[in-house]
C-alpha cells in the first residue's frame, strides 16, 4: 500500500483547526497523523461558519479531495476559506438566484435546485443535519471518523440515502462538491487554490491568456507555470 | 414613483443585443432620431473585458458576471400542458444574457449562415419525401423569404463581424476544396482567412476525412488577422486565450456590438443609448393597430413613457413573444385548438458530445482556444443525407470546437471515474491536457405541445409574469441526435483513444435544467406567409400592429441546426431594409394579410 504523504502547509491547517476548535470538535484529535504536532502558524478564523460547523466542513472537503501522490487536498488548496468567504457574497446570499415562492421540494430533480435557502442558509442547515446523523450513525463526529468511514459517508451523501434531517442530502452533495471544486481550481486571487497547486498538477496555464504561437504546435508540453489574474 | 413623458422619437428600440444594435445603425442612417433601451448596465470591452481581470472562471461562468440576473426575472418551466410550472431557480440549462452586447458580448463567436432548406423546411421535405413524412403534430412553416434573397444580408454580416472563415463555392464556382461542399453558393468569400487550427481540430479533420466525411474550419467571428469593418470599427488578432463563451473580449477579437456597431453609433447625435431601463410594454393606440411607443421603469424606478413613431423589439429570442404577450400585440397561441400565434413553435437545440480521453503526454492542450474556432462537417446537417430511410426529420452539424476549456467547468473524466477522491484527482489530472472533445449541436423541431406564455403564478421583480415554457424533448429529434452522434463516435474511434465518452439524450429523457446545454432559443414569434400561423410577416413586421417590428432569434419559424446568430443577423438586416426602402415612404403594412 502506498504511503499518502501529508505535506507541511496541510498539517499546519489542520493543526490550526484543531487549535482553534471547541471541544466538541476535539476529537479530531485522535486521528493519528494529527496527534501531538508543534505549534504552527495562526489558525484560520472563519468569518460566516462557527468554529465546530468550520471543522465539520474541512473534514469534508479533505475527504472530496484529499491529499495524495497526486497532488494537494483541499485543506492545503484553501477550499474549506473560500467557501467561508463566498457565504458573505451576493452569491452565498442567494442574490444571484431566483427565489420567489412558491417552492416545490418534490419537483422532479431535472428541476434542479427547489429549496427557499439561499447558499449560507443551506450549508447552516445542512451541515447541523449531516452532524447529528454521522453521530447517530457512527457514534462519533465526523471529524473523528477514520478514512475509509468517511467515504462511506459521503457515499451515503452523494446518493442521498443518508437523512440528514430538513435538507435533502443529494441536494447539499450538490452544493458542496461544487463548491469544493471551485475552490480547488478558481484563480487564487478568488480565494482558494492557494499557491496554483492544483493548476500545476494538471497543467492549466491560468490567466496567460495569449497563446498565438502555441496553437500549432502540436503534442507539445506548454512550458511556462501558471500565473494568476491577481 | 414619478410617472415621466420623454421627448417623442422615430424609433424605440427594446433591448440593446446584436439586433438591436444593428436597428439602430440602419435607422439612424435612413436619418431616424433613436433610443434603444436596455434594460442591464451599461457594458464595453474596457473595463468590463479588460485583461487580466476578465480571465476569471469563477466570476465569469459560475457567478454568471454577465449574464441575466435571474434573481430579478427568470423562467417557469414544464414538460406537459397539464403540469405545474417550475422555476429556473439556477442558471445552467442556458445562460440568457442582459447588459449592453446583449448576449454578443459574451457569446463564442460561430458565425453560421443558415441552409436554404431549413427556410423552406415544410416544403422541402414534402417535396422530397412525401407529405406524411412530417409527424402531424410537429408544425413545420416555411418562414417566407428565401436564402437568395437573404444572401446579400449574409454577405454583409460577415463583413461586419471580420469572420474568419474558408469559402467553398462563390459566385456558382468552387475556389477553395477545403471549404464546406454542402454550403450553399456565396456572393463572396468570407472577409478573413479561417483562423489557425488548434491540435484537437486538426485531429479531428484528420479522422473525419478518413471516414469519407468532408471537415472544414467553423466560419468564426473571431478575428484571424488584424480588421476594419465598414462602419470603420477595429478588431485584433485573436489570440485563442480560451477565455470566449461567457466572457467579454479584452482583446477586441471577437465580434460584439460593443467592439463592432457602437463605436460607430456614438459618432451620431441621431442615436441614444439608455441603459438600466426595463421595458414593460409596448403600447397601443386605441384602435390596436398602431404602437404609440413603450413604457418602461429606469434605473431609479420610475415609470416613463417614450413615445415613439416605430417600435422594434429586439430582446433575446423568447423575449420578444413575452413583450407581445404583455402589450397585447397579436393573438396568444392556444395549443388545444391550434389557433392564436404568439408564444407558438418555440425550439431550443438537442446537443450530444464525445469525449475521447488518450493517455497522459498527448498534449492536446485544450487551454487554447478561441470560441468559433474549430473544425467542422456538415455530411448529417439539415437534408444533406437521405433522411427516407431514416425516418426522422431534421439534422445536426458535428464539430471540434476548442473555445478553451478550464478547470472548474471543464474538466472531462473517463466514463466510471467517481466525481471526487483519490481516484477522480488522479483522472482529471491525466485527462486536463490529453482529451477532446466533439458536439452535435443539432435542430430541435417544433411541436404543437411546445410553446411559452405567461406563468399565472411567478412573477419578476418589476410584478410583471415570467415567461412559461411547456417544453419536452420529442423522439424524432432524439433519434436523429442519437444518429448523428453514432457518426461522431465513428470518428472518435478513428484516433484510437484510450476511452470514449458519449453523452447523448435517450427516448424518454426530461429536459434537464441542471446541465449545459446551449442558449440557443428560437422561435414565439415565428416569422411566415400566413397571419394563422405566424406572429410578423416576411419583413418581421407584426401582422397586427404595422409600426411594431421584431428581430433575433425569435422570429425564426423553427429550430436550427447551426448556431443562431448568423441567420438572426442577416434577417435585422433584411428588415431593416424593408423598413429604409419601403416602410418609411408609406407607413402600412408591408404585406396584405
Amino acid at each position: 500500500m502506498k504511503k499518502i504523504s501529508i505535506s507541511a502547509n496541510r498539517r499546519s491547517f489542520l493543526r490550526g483547526a484543531i487549535t482553534a476548535a471547541p471541544a466538541a470538535a476535539l476529537a479530531l484529535a485522535a486521528v493519528p497523523a494529527m496527534r501531538g504536532q508543534a505549534q504552527g502558524a495562526a489558525p484560520y478564523k472563519p468569518s460566516f461558519f462557527s468554529q465546530e460547523e468550520f471543522t465539520l466542513l474541512s473534514a469534508m472537503a479533505d475527504t472530496l479531495i484529499p491529499a495524495d501522490e497526486t497532488g494537494p487536498g483541499a485543506i492545503e488548496a484553501g477550499v474549506p476559506e473560500f467557501i467561508d468567504a463566498q457565504m458573505n457574497t451576493p452569491y452565498g446570499r442567494g442574490q444571484l438566484w431566483y427565489m420567489q415562492g412558491p417552492f416545490d421540494r418534490d419537483a422532479p430533480a431535472v428541476f434542479g435546485y427547489q429549496l427557499p435557502y439561499p447558499p449560507a442558509d443551506l450549508y447552516r442547515k445542512s451541515l447541523a443535519g449531516f452532524s447529528a446523523a454521522i453521530r447517530q450513525q457512527y457514534g462519533k463526529d465526523f471529524p473523528a471518523l477514520a478514512q475509509a468511514q468517511r467515504i462511506e459517508a459521503i457515499t451515503d451523501l452523494e446518493k442521498g440515502s443518508l437523512k440528514m434531517g430538513e435538507i435533502p442530502a443529494a441536494a447539499f452533495f450538490t452544493q458542496l462538491l461544487q463548491n469544493v471544486r471551485e475552490g480547488y481550481f478558481c484563480d487564487p486571487a478568488d480565494g482558494g487554490n492557494k499557491g496554483m497547486l492544483s493548476w500545476k498538477m494538471i497543467g492549466f496555464p491560468g490567466a496567460r491568456a495569449d497563446y498565438f504561437d502555441w496553437v500549432e504546435q502540436y503534442g507539445k508540453k506548454y512550458p511556462l507555470p501558471p500565473v494568476s489574474r491577481g | 414613483m414619478a410617472q415621466k413623458k420623454m421627448k417623442p422619437v422615430d424609433v424605440a428600440i427594446v433591448g440593446f443585443g446584436w439586433t438591436g444594435a444593428i436597428m439602430a445603425k440602419e435607422m439612424t442612417e435612413a436619418g431616424l432620431s433613436v433610443v434603444a433601451l436596455e434594460r442591464g448596465v451599461y457594458r464595453d470591452t474596457y473595463p468590463d473585458g479588460a485583461y487580466p481581470k476578465t480571465i476569471d472562471e469563477l466570476d465569469y461562468q459560475q457567478r454568471f458576471k454577465l449574464f441575466q440576473n435571474i434573481a430579478k426575472s427568470s423562467f417557469t418551466f414544464r414538460r406537459k400542458m397539464a403540469d405545474t410550472a417550475i422555476p429556473y431557480r439556477q442558471i445552467a440549462m442556458f445562460k440568457p444574457g442582459e447588459g449592453v452586447g446583449g448576449a454578443g458580448l459574451h457569446w463564442s463567436g460561430c458565425h453560421w449562415r443558415i441552409l436554404p432548406e431549413e427556410l423552406r423546411m415544410r416544403s422541402h421535405y414534402e417535396e422530397r419525401y412525401g407529405k406524411k413524412f412530417i409527424p402531424q403534430d410537429m408544425t413545420l412553416q416555411d418562414w417566407g423569404v428565401s436564402y437568395e434573397e437573404l444572401e446579400p444580408f449574409f454577405d454583409f454580416g460577415e463583413k461586419m463581424m471580420g469572420t474568419s472563415g474558408t469559402a467553398y463555392r462563390v459566385g456558382g464556382k468552387v475556389i477553395n476544396d477545403r471549404g464546406n461542399p454542402f454550403e450553399a453558393d456565396r456572393s463572396d468569400a468570407f472577409p478573413l482567412p479561417a483562423q489557425k487550427e488548434q491540435y484537437q481540430s486538426a485531429l479531428f479533420r484528420k479522422a473525419a476525412e478518413e471516414a469519407g466525411f468532408h471537415p472544414f474550419a467553423l466560419p468564426s467571428a473571431n478575428a484571424s488577422a488584424p480588421y476594419v469593418n465598414q462602419y470603420g470599427c477595429q478588431m485584433g488578432p485573436c489570440t485563442f486565450c480560451g477565455f470566449c463563451s461567457g466572457y467579454a473580449c479584452y482583446n477586441y477579437s471577437k465580434a460584439s456590438p460593443n467592439v463592432n456597431i457602437l463605436p460607430a453609433l456614438r459618432l451620431t447625435r441621431l442615436f441614444e443609448l439608455r441603459t438600466e431601463c426595463n421595458v414593460l410594454r409596448i403600447e397601443l393606440d386605441d384602435s390596436k393597430k398602431k404602437a404609440t411607443g413603450v413604457t418602461y421603469i429606469d434605473g431609479r424606478g420610475d415609470t416613463v413613457f417614450q413615445p415613439a413613431g416605430i417600435v422594434i423589439a429586439s430582446t433575446f429570442a423568447y423575449n420578444n413573444a413575452r413583450l407581445f404577450l404583455l402589450s397585447g400585440i397579436g393573438k396568444p397561441y392556444d395549443p388545444v385548438s391550434g389557433s392564436g400565434v404568439v408564444g407558438r413553435n418555440v425550439a431550443f437545440q438537442m446537443m450530444a458530445t464525445v469525449n475521447a480521453f488518450f493517455e497522459p503526454g498527448k498534449n492536446i492542450n485544450g487551454f487554447i482556444g478561441a470560441g468559433g474556432n474549430g473544425v467542422a462537417i456538415d455530411d448529417f446537417n439539415g437534408d444533406h443525407f437521405d433522411h427516407g430511410p431514416l425516418g426522422f426529420v431534421g439534422g445536426s452539424p458535428i464539430w471540434s470546437n476548442p473555445a478553451g476549456s478550464k478547470p472548474i467547468s471543464g474538466i472531462a473524466v473517463p466514463p466510471g471515474t467517481p466525481k471526487w477522491g483519490r481516484q477522480w484527482k488522479s483522472a482529471v489530472r491525466d485527462s486536463y491536457l490529453n482529451t477532446m472533445s466533439f458536439d452535435a449541436h443539432g435542430a430541435n423541431m417544433v411541436y404543437r405541445d411546445v410553446y411559452v406564455d405567461l406563468d399565472p403564478t411567478y412573477k419578476d421583480a418589476f410584478g410583471q409574469p415570467l415567461l412559461r415554457f411547456t417544453f419536452d424533448w420529442k423522439d424524432n429529434d432524439i433519434r436523429m441526435s442519437r444518429y448523428v452522434t453514432e457518426q461522431a463516435t465513428k470518428i472518435a474511434r478513428n484516433l484510437n483513444p484510450k476511452a470514449i465518452n458519449v453523452t447523448v439524450k435517450q427516448i424518454g429523457d426530461a429536459p434537464d435544467l441542471r446541465s449545459y446545454q446551449t442558449t440557443h432559443w428560437a422561435g414565439g414569434v415565428a416569422m411566415g406567409m400566413d397571419p394563422g400561423t405566424s406572429v410578423l410577416n416576411r419583413y418581421l413586421q407584426s401582422w397586427d400592429v404595422h409600426n411594431v417590428f421584431a428581430v433575433g432569434s425569435g422570429v425564426f419559424a423553427q429550430g436550427i441546426g447551426y448556431n443562431p446568430t448568423g441567420a438572426a443577423v442577416a434577417l435585422a438586416y433584411w428588415s431593416a431594409r424593408a423598413i429604409r426602402e419601403n416602410y418609411l415612404k408609406d407607413p402600412r403594412p408591408l404585406v396584405d394579410a
